[in-house]
């Protein structure tokens, strides 16, 4: 299990190692099934991710496999994270050792809980992430930087058959990349500093004001 | 307007969003005010952590309402629950509700029930409001006209905090259906054809705003039932343009506004649908006449078909969709080409935020008047509310149901994601009415769905098999009376704090 901390802070870069996990439409109930929601904080989430499925492989799910054990760039394909809005998912996948997703697409509440956690999604066609993935599978043991302000990810020396100028492009809305980058992801602050705004937007609400609530 | 909140041109869409726009975002985004947020005890306790740990407290209790469903037994409700970590999520919801001055409709109450249950039908959702919920299935009360999405806990954190959020403005896509839907085909049959033709990933990025002659037609309990699975095909909110259905179906209910205010509510929601000057970023069109019962078969709710079809061939549909069919062939046990009717079943799901309100319980009740469950098929019925289930048992329809071999049981989300003792075992097969046939949704790692309608999860309980509603409803001339809008019972009066 990975000890990198939590994300804090501006993030302009993720290192480490990739884990795939392949696979259309992917939702959160494969990446934390119901069960494991019966809880009052997150801690502990990390067992639950993709359980069923690691139940299912017995091990050899990329997740139990020993020598992605650590990996910190998920790498998966289309419509990941789709379904339910359980904030579970990403955490769990934090909390096993995730900082960074990279994907052909992924489904919009999830993208939003990543953000908010500070997990960069980013995305790129099929071509490319094809390629990543193979690269990644051929050497589990290879590290990558993925740079967040010029959106791609690197090979890092040294690792066996990966030359260190190997890059792959990669896409993010610039919206949130400038909110990781500047480490305004986490809202909430940035939500109450506008006080005045909100009280002003309230004070507009029909219903708020001339036919409010029972 | 005279009364403030002065309607700009456009979609409704646009109109709420212009209503509600706080400020726009470093970063692009833009900061929504938040007009009703409905908390439950899954996605609520660690955000109640949070705000604890930032030393906020929150700013509109009196906008946040919740209740408790996703973890609640649907046989006994005796506290403390026989889980004790159900026990505990409950117990940090009422702990939470209490410290914060929020009114939690709990267990017992009368108005305790699926979120998406309980806010329309206690009135609380009303057009033109922006609505949050830690849920997806949140879009259910775009069927008044709201704008409403589902979130994730940080944003419930945020909301309670702020009560506004962090937002990018969607694409809207109207889907037009014209016609009138067959006698045996309903509401739900509609969103999964919908969602079967657009595909799941349609409609990301978009807002769903569901218009045509068809959904004029439709009641609210319909409507809710459209807009509930919105998110299914990747539309983070459906909505329906308030109209005098909407209206009627609000009047009188415990929240909704009164006298004058009512007057004046209605002039406003009058005003906020779409008008003619509205642009659509696209449109498809459905006619509703040609939509058959349709049913999944698969591990994803756009792997849908009509009853009568068979499970589709690999030939048959677009290359990358192969993949996650070859999947899904594997995963239910069916070949390619077989047919779906006539598929054994053994558990019968009526129920949840998509299908549990008193319409779909009275289209169920249709069917099973003067039949009886399969032997060997274990079939229950779970009320969306306690008001649902108040309102069913005062027309008996759960000695129908009982008489008939279901049983009847007390209110929550159930075995819809199973969080509760109900739940398959085994590869068990679901005849269900819920929302999601993802893998393992239902409580079983190896568990299998087939999403329907309520009536034909009835069909399927009574023959033992996916069967043709249509034909059991054409033998069966006691059925397809009740059509009119359900009321509000009485319900205990408990005034806000
Ligand atoms: S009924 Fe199902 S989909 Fe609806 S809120 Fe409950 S768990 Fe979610």
């Amino acid at each position: 299990m990975s000890a990198s901390p939590f994300p804090f802070g501006p993030i302009p870069e993720v290192a480490g190692r990739i884990v795939v996990v392949a696979g259309d439409d992917i939702d959160t109930d494969r990446i934390i099934p119901a069960r494991f929601l019966k809880c009052v904080t997150f801690e502990g989430l990390a067992e639950g991710a993709f359980a069923d499925d690691r139940l299912e492989l017995a091990g050899s799910h990329p997740f139990d496999r020993p020598e992605h054990q650590g990996a910190t760039i998920l790498v998966v394909n289309r419509n990941f994270g789709c379904g339910s809005s359980r904030e579970h998912a990403p955490q769990a996948l934090m909390r096993w050792g995730i900082r960074a997703v990279v994907g052909e697409s992924f489904a919009e509440i999830f993208f939003g809980n990543c953000l908010a956690l500070g997990i960069p999604c980013l995305s790129a066609d099929h071509a490319t992430i094809l390629a990543l993935q193979q690269q990644a599978l051929a050497d589990p043991a290879a590290c990558f930087l993925l740079d967040l302000a010029s959106a791609e990810i690197r090979g890092q020396a040294p690792a066996a058959g990966l030359e260190p100028a190997q890059r792959w492009d990669l896409s993010m809305a610039a919206g949130p990349q400038q909110m990781l980058l500047s480490g305004q992801w986490n809202a909430t602050g940035q939500l109450l500093s506008h006080e005045e705004e909100l009280q002003r937007t309230a004070a507009r609400l029909p219903y708020l004001a001339t036919f409010a609530l029972g | 307007m005279g009364i403030g909140g002065t309607v700009s041109a456009g979609t409704l869409y646009d109109k709420v969003w212009d209503l509600h726009r706080v400020a726009e975002l470093p970063g692009g985004s833009t900061q929504l005010f938040i007009g009703l947020h409905l908390i439950h005890e899954v996605t609520s306790p660690q955000a109640f952590a949070a705000l604890k740990e930032l030393g906020l407290g929150v700013r509109h209790p009196e906008r946040t309402v919740a209740t408790v469903d996703h973890i609640v037994p649907t046989t006994s409700q005796a506290r403390p629950f026989a889980d004790p970590l159900a026990e505990e999520m409950l117990a940090t919801l009422e702990r939470n509700c209490a410290e914060h001055g929020i009114t939690l409709h709990a267990l017992g109450s009368g108005r305790q029930g699926i979120v998406h249950v309980i806010a329309p039908e206690l009135g609380l959702s009303q057009p033109g409001m922006t609505i949050a919920c830690g849920d997806s299935h949140t879009s259910t009360h775009g069927a008044f006209g709201a704008i409403a999405f589902g979130i994730g806990t940080s944003q419930v954190r945020d909301v309670l905090a702020s009560q506004s959020l962090a937002m990018n403005k969607l694409k809207v896509r109207r889907i037009l259906v014209e016609g009138t839907l067959q006698p045996g085909v309903f509401a739900k049959d509609l969103i999964l054809h919908v969602i079967r033709s657009l595909g799941v990933k349609g409609g990301v990025g978009f807002a769903y705003e569901f218009a045509g002659s068809c959904i004029e037609s439709l009641s609210m309990e319909e409507r809710m039932t459209l807009c509930n699975m919105a998110i299914e095909g990747g539309a983070r909110c459906g909505y329906v343009n308030p109209d005098a259905t909407t209206f009627a179906y609000i009047k009188g209910r415990p929240f909704a506004p009164e006298g004058a205010a009512w007057d004046r509510a209605v002039t406003w929601w009058s005003a906020l649908a779409s008008g003619p000057d509205a642009r659509f970023d696209d449109e498809v069109r459905f006619e509703a006449a040609t939509i058959p019962p349709t049913i999944t078969w698969g591990i994803t709710p756009g792997q849908g078909i009509g009853v009568d079809e068979a499970v589709p061939t690999p030939e048959q549909m677009p290359a990358e969709e192969r993949p996650i069919a070859e999947e899904a062939y594997h995963y239910m046990g069916l070949a390619p080409g077989a047919p779906i009717l006539g598929l054994p079943v053994d558990v019968c799901f009526i129920g949840s935020c998509t299908n549990g309100r008193l319409s779909d319980l009275r289209a169920a009740a249709a069917v099973a008047l003067g039949r009886h469950v399969a032997p060997g098929i274990k079939a229950f019925v779970v009320p969306g509310s306690e008001q649902v289930a108040a309102l069913a048992e005062a027309e008996g329809l759960d000695t129908l149901f009982e008489k008939a071999g279901f049983e009847w049981r007390e209110p929550g989300c159930s075995m819809c994601l199973a969080m509760n003792p109900d739940r398959l075992e085994g590869r068990q097969i679901s005849a269900s009415s819920s929302n999601r046939n993802f893998k393992g949704r239902q409580g079983s790692a190896s568990g299998r769905t087939l999403l329907m309608s309520p009536a034909m999860v009835a069909a399927a309980a009574v023959t033992g098999q996916v069967s043709d509603v249509r034909e059991l409803l054409e033998s069966h001339p006691v059925a397809g009376s009740a059509s009119a809008e359900p009321r509000p019972v009485a319900i205990s009066p408990s005034p806000l704090p």
